[in-house]
């Protein structure tokens, strides 16, 4: 299934629920156009919930390495959110768990915002 | 597919990479893997077959990627081909050194070497052949560290 994701804002942090797959071709475009769009909209505190993300293939992990560094680099935030265990798997693999801010709680994710 | 061999001549196309992984899955899974061990697998093939599709092959339209599956007697043998200019392994960064963190591409090989027992690339003029093997017996659920 590709990506399917959907925003809703809780204390000024914009949550983006993500389900299916982030892989090469649709599923990255999905993921690099919302945070694009949250972006423009002047959005920086974004957090990623991938709880329903159930495969993520090496394009997938460049994606989120590259909504992290863009968000960054204008001044925002980006967390993830209840990683499978498939994505932890992957992101403790490529050395990544530690470079994201990982939360499995949203309630203190959203509080952990500045 | 005990003794089997099966091979397909595929386009230089996204479609084909998730077809490459549908298939893995299946013959990984009719080869007794586990659950964790067919993922990996599956996620191998597939990030071969992009290696083969974007930077093999380019989409070339006149190009094919070869995909071969065989069960040996001990292994689940993949060779998957491509036309392209030949992978050299040596220009590729180490995706786990820090100045590489952050970099969004540059992953597939080494994701390939984590998630097989054994990975043979043998670039030509002619393309790249790139061989996956994973061990029917004895190989470890839930993956191994990359040493790389």
């Amino acid at each position: 299934m590709n990506l399917k994701t959907s925003t809703r804002q809780v204390d000024g942090v914009n949550i983006v629920d993500c389900s299916g797959r982030i892989t090469l071709g649709e599923g990255s475009v999905v993921l690099r156009d919302q945070v694009k769009d949250l972006l423009t909209k002047g959005q920086k505190k974004i957090l990623l919930n991938l709880g329903d993300v159930n495969y993520i293939d090496s394009s997938g992990i460049g994606e989120l390495v590259s909504a992290y560094t863009t968000v960054r680099n204008q001044g925002g935030e980006l967390k993830l959110l209840n990683l499978t265990k498939k994505v932890h798997d992957l992101l403790q693999i490529t050395k990544l768990y530690t470079v994201f801010d990982v939360k499995d709680d949203e309630t203190a994710a959203v509080k952990a915002f500045h | 597919m005990s003794g089997d061999r099966l091979s397909y001549k595929l386009d230089s196309t996204l479609e084909t990479v998730d077809s490459a992984e549908q298939t893995a899955n299946r013959v990984a899974s009719e080869s007794g893997f586990g659950e964790d061990e067919v993922l990996q697998i599956s996620m191998a093939v597939r990030e071969a077959t992009v290696n083969a599709v974007l930077h093999g092959n380019a989409y070339d339209p006149d190009k094919k990627v070869e995909l071969e599956f065989e069960r040996t007697e001990n292994d689940l043998v993949i060779t998957i081909r491509d036309q392209g200019k030949g992978l050299d392994e040596n220009k590729i960064p180490n995706p786990l050194e820090p100045d590489n963190l952050l970099k969004t591409s540059g992953r597939g090989i080494f994701l390939i070497r984590s998630f097989m027992d054994d990975v043979q690339i043998t670039p030509s003029q002619s393309g790249t052949e790139i061989k996956l093997i994973k061990h029917v017996h004895g190989a470890t659920a839930g993956g191994k560290e990359a040493s790389q």
